[in-house]
């Protein structure tokens, strides 16, 4: 399918309330659409990944896995996470970085380029398709974690980067999680349970190796497979890392950033007025008839 | 006119709200050679007082312009339509430095610097580090999305900015980002960074604060032509390699360069290529041997690696004194801004010589090379007849070749009124659209920098009119 067919299937304001379809691995993120909402599937396809560009063009319904796996032949990758079955377009969408974001960055730094399908069935291009652009303002950083509300991602240009020559994962029981943060440089990864302590570290195999020994001191440090996989039924949460120390009951923490994976929601944040009419005027301008995504909201 | 000058005098103080022809002069341009008209200037102290600026704005029927340094090339903080220009100049406080979440929130008038230089004692820097970061404010850095040449590796202001208080057109104010990890809602942030004043004026920015790099490593090498030069960033990057800075002088930059700092840079070099690797000690080492192997293989002469943080230190000076040393080869210059996929990097180059030659202009390229990011300077003296329709004419074509070789407007300027009415060579009447619905969420009026960024006619049924009084 081209990308005009899918802007035809969204269709304009006649076509009526619509939403896209990608892995359904996060569906439930802002909540379902109405019941009875028409679905689309957006296209999917590698397009053209340019290794000496550091870039990547994909078609938003791809498959993460998929997508990776064309970078790793030229020892590239991404920032977004690798969840099986999940799509580019739904991942943008909801826009969760991934367990490395304290050493990748988020998700949202990582979309270049966007084409998606407006509430009017037509086709819009955001950003560049080149590493560095201010030309214009920057709706890329919007559409991620818009959840589909704004626009129908079609295809997305991305940043690649290299993957790294070494990757391993420690864990260590002992370990008081901040201290690690402080004894290493830029690591990719620190996760915490409130007992075990988790590491990734990546690089030159002699940089990993050293800071492998920087933790020597600091705990009783195992290797294993990769990080520890949250329950389904927990939710995702975010705060300041520095309240992460005051967490109770069970809880995956990612350490430096303040993402939280646990099994009770947290009370929501105040929400900050100004800010509020912003996104509402934002929404009615992109979607005045309120036909994209109906029902889901992003808080 | 009085009644304004007299309602902002008693919002602020009668002194920090100037009316002077010598300051009225001084506020009508940026650092590009557009020249606007500015009827009166204010410095606010406060989120208060540039509330109240806004609103007093606001009841006269005025637009306003927030300003920082007014170091900005695209012509964004210049004043058309009669508007009330809100500086923060004077808006210098460094809030809060947070060492152990590495954030800090400062006011708008900080200038780049200064905030790493007052971090450094705890081992962390801000990483942006635009060639202008002495005298350019984080406020100005924030509404232009700045870069650097440390913004290769780093990435660009949009990656460091985690929180901004912005005062809104009408005056309230909204806190946009915030220091947790996944703030709620749309990232309104996000689409402020960049916005070039036209969202509102940014109060109060939380900035990530980067540690400093344990091992860093700095190479020079030379070439005999440009194209060498120019295959070696294709090829560098090729070899997955990011380095932290990839800078390229051509000829002419790296002689007057090197006539204003002793350097040591090669006299009779095409072009040189600053490299900069830093990180872990075995990863810089591996790509430093990378790196310089990669530069021989394209025709490299001379490999030099900064012995020490002196040696570093003094090729950094060299290239961020290039436009000091420009300032001694003609009074005028004309900086262009745009980028193109590196892999073009050789042909766009060649044309980009064609072009200048063509116009009979003298140019040098200086530029952030590792992001495609070209900066092609024109030095000419204005006061030669007709210089600058040359300068204007070769400057379109220059930027035409850019996007027809994949690239777009504006690595880091941004847009302003510069290049306004060039966005629709790389956007549709439905993308500008799209643009001017996000900008008009945050202002529905249009009372934020009005006429900046998106040409005219933007919006459906649009009938916005050439800024009166303004030239290029
Ligand atoms: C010699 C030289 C070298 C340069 N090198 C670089 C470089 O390497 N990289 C780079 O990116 N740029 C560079 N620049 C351009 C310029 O320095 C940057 O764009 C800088 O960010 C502008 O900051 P300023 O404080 O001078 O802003 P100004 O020029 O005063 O304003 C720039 C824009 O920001 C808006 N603005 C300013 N403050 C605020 C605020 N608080 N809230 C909302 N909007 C605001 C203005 O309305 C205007 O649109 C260079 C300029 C010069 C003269």
């Amino acid at each position: 399918m081209d990308l005009n067919a899918f802007a035809g299937e969204v269709g304009g304001a006649g076509a009526g309330p619509v939403t896209v379809v990608g892995g359904r691995t996060e569906w439930h993120v802002g909540g379902a659409p109405h019941p009875g909402t028409r679905q689309v599937v957006a296209p999917s396809g590698v397009v053209e990944h340019e290794p000496a560009e550091l870039t990547v063009r994909v078609r938003a319904g791809t498959q993460i896995e998929e997508l990776d796996a064309a970078l790793a032949r030229h020892g590239q990758c991404t920032v977004m996470p690798i969840r099986p079955g999940a799509t580019v377009g739904g991942l943008l969408a909801v826009g969760h970085s991934s367990v490395k974001r304290l050493g990748h960055g988020p998700v949202r730094d990582t979309l270049l380029e966007a084409r998606f399908v407006n509430a009017n069935g037509r086709l819009v291009k955001a950003g560049g398709p080149v590493v560095k652009n201010v030309s214009g303002f920057d709706l890329c950083r919007v559409l991620v974690g818009s959840l589909g509300t704004l626009g129908f991602l079609a295809e997305v240009v991305l940043r690649c980067r290299p993957r790294p020559a070494r990757s391993v994962w420690l864990a260590a029981e002992d370990a008081d999680p901040l201290i690690v943060l402080r004894a290493l440089y830029r690591p990719a990864s620190i996760l915490w349970d409130g007992r075990t302590t988790w590491v990734c570290l990546e690089g030159a195999p002699g940089d990993v190796v050293d800071q492998q020994r920087a933790l020597s001191g600091i705990g009783a440090w195992r290797a294993v497979d990769g990080p520890p996989e949250p329950p389904p039924a927990w939710t995702r949460s975010s705060t300041r890392p520095s309240a992460l120390v005051n967490l109770t009951g069970p809880f995956i923490a990612e350490i430096g950033v303040g993402v939280v994976h646990a099994p009770v929601v947290p009370p929501p944040a105040p929400v900050d007025e100004s800010r509020l009419v912003v996104q509402q005027r934002l929404k009615t301008a992109f979607d005045p008839t309120g036909r994209l995504n109906p029902g889901r909201a992003v808080s | 006119m009085d009644a304004l000058v007299d309602d902002l005098r008693a919002a602020l103080t009668p002194d920090r709200v100037l009316v002077s022809p010598l300051a009225l002069e001084l506020y009508a341009r940026d650092a590009s050679i557009i020249r606007g008209r500015a009827e009166v200037v204010c410095f606010p102290l406060t989120t208060e007082e540039v509330q109240a600026c806004v609103r007093v704005a606001r009841r006269h029927g005025r637009p306003f312009v927030p300003r920082g340094s007014g170091t900005g090339l695209a012509g964004g903080a210049v004043p058309v339509g009669d508007p009330v220009v809100i500086v923060t100049t004077k808006m210098t406080r460094i809030v809060e430095v947070n060492a152990d979440e590495r954030y800090a929130w400062v006011e708008p008038g900080v200038l780049n610097l200064d905030l790493t230089h007052h971090v450094a004692h705890l081992g962390l820097h801000y990483a942006p580090d635009p060639s202008s970061q002495q005298s350019c404010t984080i406020g100005g850095n924030v509404a232009t999305n700045s870069g650097g040449p440390h913004c290769l590796a780093y990435g660009v202001t949009s990656a460091h900015v985690l929180a901004i208080e912005v005062v809104l057109a009408d005056g309230s104010v909204a806190l946009l980002g915030g220091l947790d990890a996944e703030p709620a809602g749309y990232d309104l942030r996000g689409a402020f960074v960049g916005s070039e004043g036209t969202m509102g004026i940014a109060t109060r920015i939380a900035v990530r604060l980067t540690p400093v790099p344990p091992a860093v490593r700095t190479l020079l090498l030379d070439f005999g032509t440009v194209a060498d030069g120019a295959a070696t960033v294709t090829a560098i990057i090729a070899a997955g390699i990011v380095p932290a800075a990839l800078e390229m002088m051509d000829a002419a930059i790296t002689r007057a360069v090197e006539e204003f700092v002793h350097a040591g840079f090669p006299a009779d070099a095409a072009c040189v290529l600053l490299v900069e690797l830093d990180g872990l000690p075995a990863g810089v080492e591996a790509d430093a041997e990378a790196v310089a192997a990669v530069g021989r293989a394209h025709g490299a002469r001379t490999v030099r690696v900064a012995a020490d943080e002196t040696e570093r230190a003094l090729l950094w000076k060299g290239r961020k004194s290039a436009f000091g040393a420009i300032a001694r080869i003609a009074p005028n210059y004309y900086l262009h801004d745009a980028v193109v996929p590196r892999t073009k990097l050789v042909e766009v180059l060649a044309t980009v010589y064609a072009i200048a030659a063509e116009h009979d202009l003298v140019m040098m390229n200086v530029f952030h090379a590792g992001d495609g990011n070209l900066h092609p300077l024109i030095v000419f003296d204005k006061r030669e007849p007709g210089v600058l329709e040359r300068v204007e004419a070769a400057g379109a074509a220059i930027m035409k070749a850019c996007v027809a070789a994949g690239g777009v407007l504006s690595g880091e300027h941004g847009i302003g009124l510069e290049k306004r009415d060039y966005m629709p060579l790389i956007f549709s009447a439905d993308d500008l659209d799209a643009q001017a619905r996000l900008r008009d969420a945050f202002d529905p009026d249009g009372m934020a920098n009005p006429t900046k960024v998106l040409p005219s006619g933007s919006r459906c049924g649009d009938l916005q009119h050439v800024p009166e009084g303004a030239w290029i």
